[in-house]
């Protein structure tokens, strides 16, 4: 039982993962119908960043944050501004090809800077630190901190999306950017940001990617599987449906996985099929299709 | 709706035009590159070598581009056949880490390049379809770095007859199984062995209940738990935690992909799960991802098919083990790996083979010059005559320790175990893990 109860905890703590990978996919989807295919390579290029942050100054892993978050954002801005901008109301493929490409030359940049050799932030006493929560249970401290972050990236965005000028501008813009643009919105600005955004949230995940484990070039995609199916459990535009998406994943993973480890990731999948097949806008809907 | 194809040409545009304009094209390209491609082909040697230089496997082609310009070096206006100075030419494919590619590139290479022989290293994704390739086509072939059994049976060979223009050197799953136990009889333990072992050819070959470790370890005394094969990659592996902790492990083996070791490992901090012996392939077997795991990979143990400490020197280049990790330090700043002796092996071989064959456009001869290679090489002796089948020579292999060997220093790899393979020595005793 007790070995049950600590397999649903560590699931949850994964899912928290999860839900840190999709929150910057939700956002973008959210605000501008983009599908980012290019959203795990990003993840992969802020743990990079970490990586050469970490080694350039000898920085605590875990401030490393100070540095990729504002890189991040800025090269979101930029992305999007410079090159996101031209797919804009052409559609959901045209964006879905430019990111796929972006994906790929990506991948092999970082190849080609960083070669092929699995890396990692090390951030000491940190990667194995716990808590013993009961005897049998024991929660790791940087699980419990990933957990924690992505509680408190939603709940900021959220505050964001319903308390500010910013946050009600991205909205007004995703409903409807062309009464928006009359109201003196901007809404290549308004994307530009959000953008910025969802590359600072990327950037926290990626250097929790970079402490929690190692990583090379490659290891873009199967994120982005991950948080696109959190995504879509949750409902899309709903950033709360976002974090009960990832959890819910992490959970059936867990689940699948003590039943059989060939059924982890399986079990993931599994469930992501039955919330399409029951409810096919997600759990937690917020945005309708125009 | 107007119906379009992506791949419909326009209008007065045959299929038949565009391939003779496409046929013209690449006869004009060959025509201006090479005045003369038929007396060239005749003087030059050529060797194909296809690789996975981008994708999951591109760490093993890391050493890659050295390797090459070192062999070109080596070789500089040619090689001495039957008195005749003949140049060498290497024509590099990249597999992109893709069986499927690999084929394709090993059919181009002796299609298009019309090469003399071809060279592959990395796995049964690259050495298995682009040998088939090379049997196919009658064109010989050196491959290595893939354990003989995925690589002879996973072809279908058969041991009573072989194989007609393949040759393979690398060491097997009974060298595997039999370094790992002897290494672990080194310490005192209860015996109980947790596996890691993914979903995938390796892991199912090192788990198979017939030809795997399973029966090895339980003729020898060992109780295995064995959850199943993890699905890679696995962001958490606390189902095995909670079996090993409650069964007792205290040797954890297996073949994981460096993270899913990383993260493996780090979870089993976090969970307070302390074996005394890890012994996992892949995930520890290069330097770089033992730095990515940090200071807790120190006591980690990894079988070991080459390393700077070996006794063997280049035939080549005369270089020592250590001579060519340095080297390859100095011109690279990166840190030695298996794979680059092995690759620089490959070379090693084929040009033995080569000086003794008929020259170019004689596959037969130069067949046959592989077949009777008797070389001592940078990996150890190759010899395709001694092998457990037709085709095969194996390489020794060992068992190593990550070790510190002064507060400070980096991590070292250190042979620990040689029960496989005793003209290695070993440097240091296994420790238990901190």
């Amino acid at each position: 039982m007790i070995d049950w109860i600590n397999t649903l905890i560590q699931g949850l703590l994964t899912g928290g993962l999860y839900a840190l990978f999709a929150v910057g996919l939700s956002l973008a989807f959210g605000v501008m119908r983009l599908v980012n295919i290019a959203h795990g390579d990003l993840i992969i290029l802020a743990a990079y960043l970490a990586l050469v942050a970490v080694e350039a100054t000898g920085m605590p892993a875990l401030a490393a944050l100070l540095v990729v978050v504002p890189a991040m954002a800025l090269f979101g801005y930029g992305l999007q501004r410079g090159l996101l901008v031209h797919t804009v109301g052409k559609g959901l493929l045209s964006p879905l090809l430019v990111t796929f490409g972006l994906s790929i030359i990506l991948q092999n940049l970082m190849l080609e800077i960083f070669s092929a050799d699995s890396r990692g932030v090390q951030a000491g006493l940190l990667e194995t630190l716990s808590l013993e929560v009961v005897d049998g249970i024991t929660v790791g401290v940087l699980p419990l901190l990933i957990l924690a972050s992505a509680v408190v990236v939603v709940g900021g965005l959220q505050l964001l999306f319903s308390h500010t000028g910013l946050g009600r501008s991205f909205k007004a813009t995703s409903d409807d950017p062309e009464t928006a643009s009359l109201m003196g919105i901007d809404p290549k600005r308004v994307y530009a940001l959000a953008m910025g955004l969802a590359m600072a949230i990327v950037a926290i995940a990626g250097v929790y990617t970079a402490i929690r484990t190692s990583f090379d070039p490659l290891n873009g995609p199967s994120r982005l599987l991950f948080a696109f199916e959190a995504v879509i459990i949750g409902g899309l535009g709903s950033l709360w449906g976002t974090l009960a998406g990832g959890l819910i994943l992490g959970l059936s993973q867990a689940i699948g996985f003590r039943l059989d480890p060939g059924w982890g990731i399986l079990a993931s999948h599994l469930t992501f099929l039955a919330v399409l097949v029951v409810r096919p806008n997600g759990l937690f809907p917020r945005t309708r299709d125009r | 709706m107007r119906k379009t194809s992506l791949l419909s040409m326009p209008p007065g545009v045959t299929r038949r035009t565009m391939l003779k304009t496409g046929a013209g094209l690449a006869a004009l390209g060959a025509a201006s590159a090479f005045p003369a491609p038929f007396v060239r082909a005749a003087k030059t040697f050529k060797i194909g070598f296809v690789s996975p230089k981008t994708g999951p496997l591109a760490v093993f082609a890391e050493s890659d581009d050295f390797t090459m310009a070192q062999v070109m070096k080596a070789i500089g206006s040619g090689i001495t056949v039957d008195g005749a100075q003949i140049p060498v030419e290497i024509v590099y494919r990249d597999s992109q880490s893709s069986s499927n590619r690999a084929a394709e590139a090993a059919s181009e290479l002796i299609l298009d390049e019309g090469v003399d022989l071809v060279v592959a290293a990395s796995t049964p994704a690259t050495t298995n379809p682009v040998a088939d390739q090379c049997e196919v086509n009658g064109v010989p072939c050196i491959t290595n770095d893939t354990p003989w059994q995925p690589h002879f049976f996973g072809r279908g060979g058969d041991p009573a007859t072989g194989f007609e223009w393949t040759y393979h050197f690398f060491w097997g799953l009974e060298d595997i199984i039999g370094s790992f136990t002897s290494l672990w009889s080194n310490l005192e333990t209860n015996k109980v062995v947790g596996s890691l072992w993914p979903n995938d050819s390796d892991g199912n070959a090192w788990g198979d209940p017939k030809i795997g470790f399973p029966p090895v370890l339980a003729e020898q005394g060992y109780t295995l738990v064995d959850l199943g094969r993890f699905q890679s990659p696995a962001d958490d592996f606390t189902s095995y935690l909670i079996d090993f902790k409650a069964k007792g492990v205290e040797i954890v083996t297996g073949v994981a992909p460096p993270p899913d070791f990383a993260n493996f490992w780090a979870q089993a901090g976090q969970q307070g799960f302390k074996p005394k012996i890890a012994t996992v392939a892949k995930a520890s077997e290069f330097p770089a991802a033992i730095e990515a795991i940090g200071d807790r990979a120190e006591g980690l143990s990894v079988e070991v098919w080459w390393s700077p400490v070996h006794p063997f020197s280049s035939s080549l280049t005369g270089q020592s083990s250590a001579e060519l990790a340095a080297a390859y330090t100095a011109a690279t700043g990166r840190v030695w790996s298996m794979p680059l002796a092995f690759k620089h092996s490959l070379f090693e071989v084929a040009l033995d083979a080569m000086k003794r064959s008929a020259g170019p456009g004689e596959p037969e001869a130069l067949r046959d010059a592989i077949a009777a290679t008797n070389l001592a090489s940078i990996v150890g002796p190759v010899n395709f005559q001694t092998g457990p089948v037709p085709n095969i020579s194996k390489t020794p292999l060992v068992t190593g320790q990550w070790q510190r060997p002064a507060a400070g220093k980096p991590l070292e790899l250190v042979i620990v175990d040689n029960a496989m393979a005793k003209d290695i020595p070993v440097q240091a005793e296994l420790k238990p893990l901190p």
